[in-house]
């Protein structure tokens, strides 16, 4: 068991030891590792800097990293419509969406960083298909209504998953989806509101707003991940403090609350199997196509070509810009370094 | 003459630029129904639903010369926050995708407001005067049109615009029509931030590497020939000088050329040896690129006639 004592361990030796012997090596990691139980004992936060097996460390750069990825590809359904939003102020509001959806990945990105890779390692992966994102962006927004479907149902799954990450044991992580929720949640709200006025709009608004969540229910909560049994890593992050709640707790919480929000917009979900099961108190919901969901994340779906040559196209077309950023503040250093030493 | 809308402050009150860590998220969370995703300034900042209000209720009224000018430059934001807008998800750093995106919702909330104002003529919302215009109705100068073209045209065109409309913001905040010098009052400020950014992308494009240098060289050239239309007076701007509602266009130039020139030099430029094109948008003749940015625009008004969204 962990003594009062105990001390974070830095992740490593500073630069001016050397290099620490075998033993010494051994012993840090001994202490660490007990430093790291009683964190994870006392429901505490590792930071940056604290040691850490080298697991957990794989495992939250490949999440944190995944999740700054589906933010950044899940920019493009909805960047797709902004030109043809249908009210300015639709406009304004899908407009700052998408932007925050942009500083949700550069914080995400941020906290990965703190792990130990750089931003530009994580992005050149993202676009040699070796990491992966959430497949539902790899289905296409069709029409005005998927700005609604998204918002509401999409956004909502990432809000019942994210919350409680927001007490995930990485301080870094944690932090960031504080702020990530706080907007994901107006997000939501904005989605709900454009499927609510479509469906007290024309009859051909109101189809438009049925097609959308017709085409978004099963991949938003397919979002979740695939069914607890057959969910390897689940076990291990909740043993982490990363995850909190198992996939299908998550889904069955998520699909109640649609249920009593549909309601509301006066659409229905396209599942006949929805019920409140009065035994175990919770919603369920009927079978998932999981072999669809599969094909979609090896890289089969209807979009995931697309999706990842736009984000290729964009940073191979950005390449002279940060480049020229790049160069031109060396030069200014230069001539900084310059003016310090001649005075 | 116009009155100013109840909520309109001047921009002394309203202290510095925008906290964008209040803004989107402010605004939604405070429950405010009318409340805009384009409200960066705390505060009391004049919103374009503030003056949509204030025009429904009879409390600001555009004469027929303003609501001509406020259409002329509310089109200007308009077009440019459809081109700018077309960035966000393809910008060459993710710092650049919400820095551009942050431009592009400036611009359109000042159309929104202009537009609203504007509208307030014969009745028309923003929408109406957006989505269900014809091309030739729209009053924007042809460099608003300009294709986004490689990012040093986006930045080159960024540039002009940003010191035109600096300059005439400025002197729009002592307006004798009220809700014009509300509306630049907001503005000023925050095209104020695009002059700075567009100013050291010059700098960084043009000081950076050969090739950067040679497509913010090229960039200019392109764009130049539509800086000329920024600064012509004609008779409406001649009327709305003399009513102290507007400035002369011409009024802007030389702080406009001493500015940019200022910025130039620093980058090792010069102003392009390129002959004006002659425009005419403020007349309604355009440029063949606006006809392809409304029919994108336009779409679903024109496919849904009547509907709301």
């Amino acid at each position: 068991m962990a003594s009062q004592t105990l001390q974070s361990v830095p992740a490593e030796p500073s630069p001016a030891r050397d290099e620490p012997s075998p033993e010494d090596a051994a012993r840090l990691d001994a202490e660490g590792q007990a430093y790291f139980d009683k964190v994870m004992a006392e429901d505490s936060r590792i930071e940056p800097r604290d040691w850490m097996p080298p697991a957990y460390r794989k495992t939250l750069l490949r999440q944190i990293s995944q999740h700054a990825h589906s933010e950044i590809i899940g920019m493009q359904p909805e960047a797709n419509w902004i030109s043809r939003a249908p009210s300015l102020k639709r406009k304004a509001i899908l407009m700052a969406k998408v932007q925050d959806e942009a500083g949700h990945g550069l914080y995400l990105y941020s906290a990965a960083e703190t792990l130990g890779q750089p931003r530009d390692q994580m992005m050149q992966d993202l676009m040699d298909g070796k990491a992966k994102y959430s497949s539902i962006f790899n289905y296409p927004a069709r029409t005005w209504a998927d700005m609604g479907a998204i918002g509401w149902m999409v956004d909502g799954a990432a809000i019942a998953n994210q919350v409680p990450l927001c007490r995930a044991s990485f301080g870094p992580y944690g932090r960031a989806m504080v702020r990530v929720c706080k907007e994901e949640s107006f997000h939501q709200r904005q989605g709900f509101e454009i499927l609510l006025e479509l469906s007290h709009g024309t009859p051909e608004q109101k189809q438009m707003a049925q097609d959308a969540v017709n085409r978004w229910y099963a991949p938003a909560l397919m979002m979740f991940g695939p069914p607890d049994d057959d969910s390897p890593n689940s076990k291990q992050s909740m043993a982490w403090n990363i995850k909190r709640f198992s996939n299908d707790e998550l889904r069955n919480r998520f699909v109640g609350m649609m249920m009593e929000q549909v309601k509301v917009l006066g659409l229905t979900l396209p599942d006949k199997d929805i019920r409140f099961n009065e035994e175990t108190k919770k919603w369920e919901h009927g079978p998932l196509d999981w072999a669809e969901f599969h094909e979609v994340l090896a890289g089969r779906g209807p979009c995931n070509a697309q999706r990842l040559e736009r984000r290729r196209e964009a940073h191979q077309n950005g390449a002279w810009v940060r480049e020229a950023a790049a160069a031109y503040a060396e030069k200014q250093n230069r001539k900084q370094a310059e003016k310090v030493s001649a005075a | 003459m116009s009155t100013t809308p109840e909520t309109a402050v001047s921009s002394g009150e309203t202290g510095g630029h925008g906290d964008i860590s209040v803004g989107v998220s402010g605004a939604g969370a405070s429950g405010d129904g009318t409340a805009s995703a384009t409200r960066i300034t705390p505060g009391n900042a004049l919103r374009p639903e503030d003056i949509a209000l204030a025009v429904s209720r009879g409390a600001a009224k555009p004469s027929e010369d303003v609501a001509e000018f406020a259409l002329r430059l509310g089109d200007d934001a308009l077009i440019l926050a459809q081109r700018l807008g077309h960035w966000i998800s393809r910008a060459p750093e993710l710092e650049e995708d919400v820095a551009l995106g942050n431009i592009a919702l400036d611009e359109l909330g000042h159309a929104r407001s202009l537009l609203s104002y504007a509208g307030g003529l014969d009745g028309r919302s923003e929408d109406d005067l957006a989505y269900l215009r014809r091309e030739h109705e729209f009053r924007s100068a042809a460099l608003f049109e300009q294709p986004n073209g490689d990012f040093a045209v986006t930045i080159a065109r960024q540039f002009v615009v940003s010191y035109y409309q600096f300059e005439l913001y400025r002197r729009l905040t002592s307006s004798t029509d009220s809700t014009l010098a509300g509306i630049a009052a907001k503005a000023v400020k925050e095209v104020d931030y695009h002059r700075d950014h567009s100013a050291q992308w010059v700098l960084r494009l043009a000081l950076g590497t050969d090739e950067s240098r040679q497509r913010m060289i090229h960039a200019f050239k392109v764009i130049w020939p539509y800086v000329d239309e920024l600064f012509r007076d004609d008779e409406l701007t001649g009327r709305l000088s003399e009513a102290g509602a507007a400035p002369q266009p011409s009024s802007l130039r030389e702080d406009f050329d001493r500015l940019t020139g200022e910025v130039l030099a620093e980058a090792e430029l010069e102003v392009p040896n390129v002959q004006p094109s002659p425009g005419g948008g403020r007349r309604g003749l355009h440029s063949e690129h606006l006809g392809y940015i409304l029919a994108e625009m336009q779409v679903l008004a024109r496919e849904y006639p009547g509907a709301s969204w």
